[in-house]
């Protein structure tokens, strides 16, 4: 019997702002403890929040980014639960009136694990649906100790959208890809940073497994504590057998919280999930209604930048880049936009594109702070285009470029690189050649044209390796006839 | 000096012309508290030094300059205590000022003490404070009404100038009323919630306590107006209030509600009353019989929305940050528990229990969604209404005030007293008790005006023209 | 209740407690003799105002001192709880 497997994953993505969601706390990755805290998000007595009109035109952005319709009324609701990251024992979150609603995430090969790229699932392009997408606050951080815990609400209150598909995942590696592209769109769309490493996107996975065909779902498990993506695809790679050994031997699933123990390689049991905890939801009294239609989704809209798979066609069709290097450079914004700064109105695109990919991104720059203008790039590619210089010297000009940062201009006249296009000149050192090498001349008028090379090799002599040499040969050829 | 006895614009007089000065005013209500709020327990903190500092310092220029004024324990002072009454909170500092706080700090006024409320302003007797009883300064063995029961008796007895309370569902003005001074509930979203601890957020508004209805619109006029701290409050623009006092009553149409009329109304209150009526037709005002159809609903609407969203706002009461914690051992969840049993009185968890029922899960369509949409009848009731009257009418409470430990036993007053005051709450608009009379015992009765969505204006027209004819405000309890 | 509440009741109070839930019920059987059929079913009333919205701007936070003040318990400025297990 062959079993599948049906995931769905539920991804927690802390927007970028400069302010928490409901209070203008600073929304800051790792600051001192409880310095980023105020009334609002330590929930003291008597303070009421206030919604952060970016973190919502962020949230639309992405679902516009993904291919959400966006909700016109919507509002927020609370969400009851105790516990000790719980500032007011309930949250502010949206129950049945989300910001987002529907959308998809396209699977591109790219966005495979590298081992898989080839696979039939890798160029498949499916489709994974999402559910929804709506905006609350994040819960406080515990550190535990032996004995007890400690709090920190710096992270109380930062806006956190939830990102819910449908079960329409079915392999690790889809899982993989999926939360890849995700990251990719956050990350380029300024939305967030999406470091899973920093708790800034988190997700849980919902699995079960049937026997093809079987249209009823099995039962679930929930898994947790996956800290990367690549972890994920482990936490499935085990999880999946897992269940189908236990159905296939005809045992039952339980419907559990699981644990993933990266380092052992294993799902343990967390909880067994009793019944549905009851949240009391209801609509947050404190916080009036936001309609998307007056304005917001405008904004939101505008914020939206040519993304990933957008910029690879355009890159293909108007630089005439190969897939591949369009992959390469559409991948992550901060390279893409220095692609297109290097290129503007150059018809070297593909050698700009070689030039970077295969050189400069071998230095292992720091895509956040690029250290050289890409306009030396263009500079770079117009010389050889010019037949200023030739590709070898390119190379000897790039290595100065990443080095000392000079323009190239100024590299090839420092290096007294220029390649010599006097023609006079060339035609000259031609002369000589053909003056100083009678043997090889008349080889070549023999029939010997490789003979050619000699004379050749004499003129590049002359110019110090400064010549283009088709145009050496060419000079050569019309005065050997 | 007797300054304890003037208001606030009679003291501004005398501060401007350099009669007296602030640190005077302090002096003489401290010793006036000194004497008299050992019977009438209305403090549960008087800042006596810090008082006189800022009595020191206090600048005349302001609106409320050099001016003391008294705040319910549920409002947020920096730097001080803020109990709301219960053992929960008890020793709890606040870090930061609500709104109101800030505001009259920046009017320049003096924040004298803290006044005693019941327990998270649940209750309408002042019974409940966990601390101390607070005595209505009339009968000292009768309750001040309540929640702002300490707020009202402090004004009442001229310990306080004036003072701020809250109303959720009458909390201002029924202890006005009982005691025997002017308390105004502005429409919902007139003044910043932040800063008061939230029981109905919904319902609860912050409203002053004065001797007179001009004390009344000089404070308003401070706190009242948008906090970008607070959505629930209206960008709607705040007026002139003082200039509506000078406005006369003819042709003011007084609507009077059927519905709050009728059995059950103590006949000292309904004759008092009636004579109020009589003085509005005489001075030319049209008086209308209205009907509010809906009133019936009210309670049942109040109570399932007033308990469920206090539920939720009390859930924060844990014993984690700040609070009381039990010192019992155990995980989270015992300290969760115990810390709140031991914290909360009776009454508010009666009030947990009640609305953490009414949002279970099965039951929110027909609890807490179906009141919401009931409310909304409620509110058409008054809208129509004011479609053809300027201001409402009735009893701010159907008895004066009873004596500390007995209840109300007929179902009918208790309704009543329910009736007149939460419906204004749930309208969203405002209303203010006025005296108007006293019972055969020596004891204050109450007159409500409702006005419609930011009218306050026209209350003030109406309320102070009536109380400028009569001599209640001139009254004072002998203490 | 007293569970979801996170109250823990003695047995006066439960009893006591249950009687006034049967209050409540029939507050509720009142409200549903009440036609609502005229208001709108809609779960958001937009004819209220609505999108008053806090822009992006950085305001003081409490000090970490301020923060920790009022806890029960608190070392190194983290607020301390016995131990949580997840």
């Amino acid at each position: 019997m062959q079993y599948e497997a049906v995931i769905g994953l539920e991804v927690h993505v802390q927007v970028k702002t400069n302010t928490k969601m409901f209070c203008g706390c600073k929304n800051e990755y790792g600051g001192e403890v409880n310095t980023h805290v105020c009334p609002v998000c330590l929930g003291l007595p008597g303070a009421l929040p206030t919604a952060n009109e970016h973190a919502i035109v962020k949230t639309l952005a992405a679902g516009l980014m993904l291919g959400c319709d966006i909700t016109p009324h919507s509002k927020f609701d609370r969400k009851h639960y105790f516990y000790p990251d719980m500032p007011k024992n309930y949250q502010i979150t949206q129950y049945d009136c989300p910001f987002c609603v529907g959308g998809g995430v396209v699977l591109e090969k790219f966005a495979f694990p590298k081992d898989v790229q080839k696979d039939e699932q890798a160029l498949a392009q499916k489709k994974i649906r999402l559910i929804r997408i709506h905006l609350e606050e994040d819960v406080a951080k515990s550190f535990h100790f032996e004995e007890q815990s400690g709090i920190d609400f710096n992270r109380a209150g930062t806006p956190l959208m939830e990102i819910v598909s449908e079960a329409d995942i079915s392999t690790p590696e889809e899982a993989f890809a999926y939360l890849t592209t995700l990251r990719q769109i956050m990350v380029y769309g300024g939305i967030s940073d999406a470091d899973m490493e920093k708790g800034q996107m988190r997700c849980d996975v919902n699995i079960s497994v049937r026997p093809v065909g079987q249209i009823e779902f099995g039962t679930k498990t929930e898994l947790k504590n996956l800290n990367s993506i690549s972890g994920v695809r482990r936490a499935l790679q085990f999880e999946i057998p897992r269940q189908i050994e236990v159905v296939s031997k005809g045992g039952t699933i339980r419907q559990e919280t699981r644990r993933w123990d990266d380092a052992r390689g294993q799902t343990t049991v967390m909880r067994v999930k009793e019944n549905a905890h009851d949240y009391r939801y209801f609509p947050e009294p404190d916080l009036l209604p936001v309609r998307t239609d007056r304005g917001l989704k405008t904004e939101a809209e505008k914020m939206i930048p040519e993304l990933p798979r957008q910029k690879k066609e355009r890159f293909m069709r108007d630089f005439g880049l190969s897939d591949y290097q369009a992959e390469v450079l559409a991948q992550e914004r901060a390279l893409a936009d220095y692609y297109d700064d290097a290129v503007k109105s150059s018809t070297q695109g593909v050698l700009i594109a070689n030039y970077i990919i295969n050189d400069f991104l071998a230095t292992e720059p720091d895509l956040g702070n690029l250290p050289i203008p890409p306009s030396h790039f263009r500079e770079l590619a117009d010389l050889v285009g010019g037949n200023k210089i030739n590709s070898k010297q390119a190379k000897e000009v790039l290595l100065e470029m990443f080095e000392s940062h000079k323009q190239p201009t100024q590299i090839v006249s420092e290096k007294g690189l220029e390649q010599v296009t006097d023609t006079a000149q060339l035609e000259a050192f031609c002369d000589e050649a053909i003056a100083a090498n009678e043997k090889s001349v008349a080889d070549y008028k023999s029939g010997k044209t490789g003979a050619i090379n000699a004379l050749k090799g004499f003129v590049m002599k002359k110019t110090k390796g400064q010549a283009n040499p088709a145009v050496i040969d060419e000079i050569l050829r019309q005065k050997l006839q | 000096m007797s300054l304890h006895t003037e208001t606030i614009a009679s003291l501004r007089r005398k501060l401007t012309a350099k009669e007296i000065s602030p640190t005077d005013i302090v002096q003489d209500l401290l010793k006036r508290i000194e004497s008299v709020d050992p019977k009438v327990q209305g403090y549960l903190r008087v800042n006596a030094e810090a008082a006189l500092q800022q009595a020191k310092v206090a600048d005349l220029n302001r609106p409320l300059g050099g001016i003391p004024i008294a705040i319910k324990d549920n409002i947020n002072e920096k730097g001080e205590d803020c109990t709301c009454a219960s053992q929960i909170l008890k020793g709890y500092i606040a870090p930061y000022d609500a709104t109101v706080t800030a505001q009259l700090k920046a009017a320049g006024a003096i924040l004298l003490g803290r006044t005693n409320m019941d327990e998270f302003a649940m209750g309408s007797s002042t019974e409940h404070s966990s601390f101390q009883k607070t005595s209505n300064p009339w009968k000292l063995d009768h309750i001040p009404g309540g929640s702002s029961g300490g707020s009202a008796a402090v004004v009442a007895a001229n310990e306080a100038i004036a003072s701020l309370g809250s109303d959720t569902g009458g909390s201002i003005r029924q202890p006005a009323a009982l005691c025997g001074c002017v308390g105004l509930k502005p429409t919902y979203g007139r003044v910043s919630r932040y800063g008061l601890v939230a029981f109905a957020s919904s319902l609860d508004q912050i409203g002053p306590f004065t001797k007179t209805v001009e004390d009344s619109a000089l404070l308003l006029q401070a706190i009242a107006g948008h906090d970008v701290m607070e959505n629930t409050s209206r960008t709607v623009e705040v007026p002139d209030y003082s200039a509506s006092l000078k406005q006369p009553v003819k042709g003011l149409r007084i609507g009077i509600p059927k519905e709050y009329f009728g059995e059950g109304i103590d006949p000292e209150v309904a004759a008092a009353i009636k004579k109020s009526i009589d003085w509005f037709s005489a001075e030319g005002a049209e008086i209308k019989e209205i009907s509010l159809p809906h009133t019936h609903a009210a309670i049942a609407v109040y109570y399932i929305i007033a308990t469920a969203e206090a539920s939720a706002n009390l859930a924060r009461f844990d014993g984690v940050r700040y609070g009381h914690r039990t010192s019992t051992i155990g995980d989270p969840l015992t300290i969760y528990c115990k810390s709140r049993a031991e914290g909360f009185g009776p009454e508010v968890k009666r009030r947990i229990i009640l609305g953490t029922y009414v949002l279970s899960s099965g039951y929110y369509d027909a609890y807490y969604n179906r009141a919401q949409k009931v409310r909304q009848l409620l509110r058409r009731d008054f809208t129509n209404a004011f479609q053809g009257c300027d201001v409402i009418l009735t009893p701010t409470a159907p008895t004066p005030a009873f004596k500390v430990g007995e209840k109300m036993n007929d179902p009918l007053q208790m309704y009543l007293a329910d009736i007149f005051t939460i419906a204004v709450n749930l309208a969203e608009v405002c209303g203010i008790s006025i005296p108007c009379g006293f019972s055969s015992g020596k004891l204050p009765i109450g007159l409500q005006l409702i006005g419609s969505h930011f009218q306050e204006g026209t209350l003030f027209r109406a309320a102070h023209a009536y109380e400028q004819a009569h001599d209640w405000y001139k009254q004072r309890p002998l203490l | 209740m007293a569970g979801l509440a996170r109250l823990e009741l003695n047995a006066d109070e439960t009893e006591k407690f249950q009687k006034q839930l049967g209050n409540i019920l029939e507050f509720v059987e009142a409200l549903q003799k009440i036609d609502i059929s005229s208001v709108p079913d809609a779960a958001i009333d937009c004819s209220l105002t609505t999108n008053v919205l806090r822009v992006d701007e950085i305001r003081p936070s409490l000090t970490a001192e301020d923060v920790v003040r009022n806890a029960p318990k608190s070392s190194n400025n983290l607020i301390i709880m016995p131990k949580i297990v997840e």
